[in-house]
């Protein structure tokens, strides 16, 4: 309810900002904790009676895979239950191809009918494999016209998350910011839409969600000063029925009387202009690349923007809406319905546009609609997804930049002292600016109650400074040092059983769980590391059950669906890359002295035990 | 692999510079060469495949020393431009970074800038040279942005430590590639704003396209709270490339007046490159 309007927030300069800020991080400080997971393999999570329950996914099984999470909830849980604890270990290889570009595969496969779809990174072919036919062949491949140049605007590297289906089409991005829509049986353009300005740092990464008869898509660029937005498209024509900005006035952002946020910080008039010192917003980030989820009985999109930019955070005192935050809209004419901010005025690079998954809960005693979101700040949050009221916010790895979430102001309490200054010394702030988890998207299996999240062990340090260059103008940023978290091990991939807030098994992997994670009917889960191994473990209690060593690194996320001739199948893509994968083998200078107890080293050794890549793998039982 | 290549390095530098040195008539036999050059195609007044940036002459200077031919691989200066071109070995030479630069070696600095402020002629404020001047928080800045967070450049950071937040406008590096001259600039010209703080090389070059009389003055400051101002600019190449180095370092104390002529010319504002050698590489606090 906006009844508290802030329609004339002054301009704060940089000193009361900062006051401010402090003020509201010094709260925290009486009861600063730095929390850390202890693993307890041991743990029997079944025995707990407060375990979240079934609803996602709890729809017959048909065995297919339209969308990058499975379903609308994002759960990327499979109903199918061939494939199990006993016979996991003697998944074979049955067919595998290239994809013909060897840079970061971050898509999911999707498996409709008697055929596999499959986007590559840049530049975004769109293969379709015959199911039907012994060993997969091709059946068409769609080749979009793009530009270029893109290759030089994307950020992190030129991954793709996929695509969607539905109506018989292939929806996808591609990223020099168009969305094509390509019919599924004959790999022909149906329509191609250009969304964004790809000369302005304009890309887009993300997998797009379809409901009904629109598409949602949103923008990725934010480093560049975009401006953020997810749009609404229609099935058939590619029009644009709406588009909501993450920055500016009202309007712009499609706030209007339906927009009833539960916490007083995000009421009132044009806080996305009035957050911002003068005109800052239209360059202010806030960028729409993660995953889309949708509730359709509360008929609620769900997604989260990325962080602010691209002024140092001195230059944009405020909160900064809505940047780094998660936006519940009505699909049908974008309204928001509500808002929570993960980081208010982001200092760390935290996006929060991790994906959201949704299930519903007991919490004292009562059945809640909630959504799950592992924010790169090291919080595992519970949201009731009706109001945006946070339930929970429990860290799921180690944090030493805040002390937690006010579960009344929705406020995080950061530490003064990690707030990184420009040319301070600023050491062991934990998450690094990865964060705790990234991207990769986690899945929820209805039949344990465990959320299965894959993520990475990293802190980093602020060192000085050194010198960049771009676009022909030098500058000098903060040389950033990222190292492992505590335990040393640089990814972990936990089972997080979301009523008790606290990891219930965890396993430790030499780099970044860079993949996304699979869980299926038969309590198995799977997932891919940066060294090229893809695994199946015991959804229970982490147990390795078997594991096949790719080509390339695996960043992809995991499918599983039945084949044509009735049978389970669990596929995935190779191909080493994404940030991690830039930060592994080029970004960082193996000279630097950090390297040798520092990030670099390990990461420089990956290039010893994987290499560039991009092919389909497909297993199941002989 | 390396190593040979590096050999081959090696030959070529004694077959081409020290016969070049020679006066009279060379005919010794010289193996064709390349000079395998990684820039911008559309940034202006620096580089663009039409050739027409002012290190695309520099490129062809360099060419013409070493008796090569002259070729391209057009790629945005942006985030991973080094990753993605010179040491993915796409070229050999990337003609303009600044001093203190890793992931590549550099050569000798060639040329030296700092900041500058671009106001236009007639608002008589061409006395304006610090980022302390009183006047500076009655005026409209206007300043470019690089990245986010610390990824800015000085300029950026220097007013807000000020706390001029309010009357600075943040202008995108990108989107420049239609525009013949950048929009702060633009602004400046339209009045929109009172003052433009561009990197020198950018604010000279533009100012001489503009329809209407400039004044660039580079900053007094050359360093503010520790935060370099002012750059010296040199050339990469790849860290294992020591000859390729020792060829244009070569080049560039033999040539140092051509070399300066050509960047007078495209309008870029030079400072002294002495104090450098006495700046460290990497500052660290």
């Amino acid at each position: 309810m906006p009844s508290q309007r802030r329609p004339d927030a002054p301009i704060v300069r940089p000193s009361a900002a900062l006051l401010t800020w402090g003020l509201v991080a010094c709260c925290g400080l009486s009861c600063q904790k730095h929390a850390e997971i202890k693993p307890k393999p041991e743990h029997a999570p079944l025995a707990n009676a407060n375990a979240a329950r079934l609803r996602a996914g709890a729809a017959s099984e048909d065995g297919q895979w339209p969308m990058p999470g499975k379903n609308y909830e994002n759960t990327r849980f499979s109903g199918l239950d061939e494939l199990n604890r006993d016979n996991a270990k003697n998944l074979r290889l049955v067919w595998t191809q290239k994809t013909g570009v060897e840079r970061g595969h971050e898509a999911a496969p999707l498996a409709v009918a008697d055929t596999l779809f499959v986007v590559t990174p840049y530049p975004n072919h769109l293969l379709a494999f015959d199911l039907h036919q012994p060993g997969s062949p091709p059946k068409w491949t769609f080749v979009p016209e793009t530009v270029p140049a893109a290759q030089g605007v994307a950020c992190c590297d030129v991954v793709n998350r996929g695509a969607a289906y539905a109506h018989g089409r292939v929806y996808f991005n591609t990223l020099d910011a168009q969305s094509v829509a390509v019919d599924a049986a004959t790999g022909k353009e149906v329509w191609r839409v250009k969304l964004g300005d790809v000369t302005r740092g304009e890309t887009i990464t993300m997998a797009p969600l379809v409901v009904d008869s629109q598409v949602f898509v949103g923008n990725s660029g934010g480093e560049l000063g975009v401006r953020g937005w997810l749009t609404a498209l229609d099935t058939e024509t590619g029009k644009i029925n709406w588009r909501a900005w993450a920055t500016g006035p009202d309007s712009d952002v499609l706030i209007g009387p339906e927009f009833q946020p539960f916490y007083e910080s995000d009421r009132g008039k044009d806080l996305g202009v009035c957050t911002w010192p003068v005109d800052q917003w239209k360059i202010g980030g806030g960028t729409a690349w993660g995953f889309v989820s949708y509730d359709p009985d509360l008929d609620l999109l769900y997604y989260g923007t990325a962080n602010p930019g691209p002024w140092n955070p001195e230059g944009r005192p405020g909160a900064n809406k809505w940047t780094a935050g998660i936006f519940a809209r009505r699909p049908a004419t974008g309204h928001a319905v509500w808002f929570y901010q993960w980081n208010p005025h982001d200092v760390f690079d935290h996006d929060g546009i991790n994906e959201n998954v949704l299930f519903d809960m007991t919490v004292a005693g009562q059945t809640r609609k909630v959504l799950a979101h592992a924010d790169r700040n090291g919080y595992l949050y519970i949201l009731d997804r009706t109001s945006g009221e946070v339930l929970s916010a429990s860290p799921f790895g180690p944090i030493s930049s805040s002390t937690g979430v006010d579960l009344k102001t929705g406020h995080l309490n950061l530490v003064p002292e990690m707030i990184p200054k420009l040319g301070q010394v600023t050491r062991n702030i934990c998450p690094a600016a990865p964060g705790a988890k990234d991207w990769q998207p986690m899945a929820f299996s209805p039949k344990t109650g465990l959320l299965y999240i894959p993520h990475q062990n990293l802190c980093m340090d602020e060192e000085g400074l050194e010198a960049n260059y771009i676009a022909g103008t030098p500058y000098v940023a903060a040389a950033v040092r990222y190292r492992p978290g505590p335990g040393g091990s640089l990814g972990k991939l936990s089972a997080w059983d979301p009523a008790l807030g606290k990891a219930v098994w965890t396993i430790e992997e030499r780099f970044p769980v860079w993949s996304g994670a699979l869980t299926t009917a038969g309590d198995l889960v799977f997932y891919g590391t940066m060294d090229g191994w893809f695994k199946a473990v015991d959804a229970t209690n982490g147990k390795l059950l078997w594991k096949y060593h790719t080509d390339s690194g695996i960043i992809s996320q995991p499918v599983s669906y039945r084949g044509p001739d009735g049978k389970q199948y669990v596929a995935v893509l190779d191909g080493v890359g994404g940030w991690a994968g830039a930060v592994v083998v080029g970004d960082l200078d193996p000279r630097d002295q950090s390297g040798a107890n520092g990030f670099v080293n390990p990461m420089v050794e990956l290039k010893n035990v994987t290499k560039k890549g991009g092919a389909v793998y497909v297993f199941a039982l002989p | 692999m390396r190593k040979a290549l590096s050999l081959c390095w090696s030959l070529v530098c004694c077959g081409v510079v020290y016969p070049a040195r020679a006066t009279g008539d060379v005919k010794r036999e010289v193996r064709p060469r390349e000079l395998r050059v990684c820039a911008d195609p559309a940034n202006l007044p620096y580089s663009n495949d039409r050739e027409q940036g002012f290190e695309n002459q520099i490129a062809s200077f360099l060419a013409h020393e070493l008796h090569a031919t002259l070729s391209y691989t057009w790629w945005a200066q942006r985030r991973g431009f080094l990753r993605n071109t010179l040491n993915a070995g796409l070229c050999d030479v990337v003609i303009g970074v600044p001093v203190g630069l890793e992931r590549a070696q550099l050569t000798e600095p060639y040329y030296r800038s700092s900041f500058a402020f671009v106001t236009r002629r007639d608002r008589h404020l061409g006395d304006l040279r610090s980022l302390d001047d009183a006047r500076l928080r009655e005026l409209k800045i206007g300043v470019p942005l690089a990245g986010d967070d610390g990824a800015n450049p000085a300029p950026a950071h220097a007013l807000s430590r000020r706390g001029m937040v309010s009357n600075v406008i943040g202008f995108s590096l990108w989107g420049e590639y239609e525009r013949k001259i950048p929009a702060a600039v633009e602004a400046v010209v339209q009045r929109t704003l009172d003052v433009a703080l561009l990197w020198g090389p950018l604010a000279g070059a533009s100012a001489k396209k503009s329809p209407e009389p400039l004044t660039v003055r580079l900053l007094n400051e050359q360093r503010d709270a520790g935060i370099p101002l002012a750059f010296s600019i040199a050339m990469a190449v790849r860290e294992s490339d020591a000859p390729l180095a020792a060829e244009l370092n070569a080049v560039i104390r033999r040539r140092r007046a051509a070399l300066n002529q050509i960047l007078r010319s495209a309008g870029v504002p030079l400072l002294d490159l002495e104090p450098q050698n006495r700046e460290p590489h990497h500052a660290r606090p």
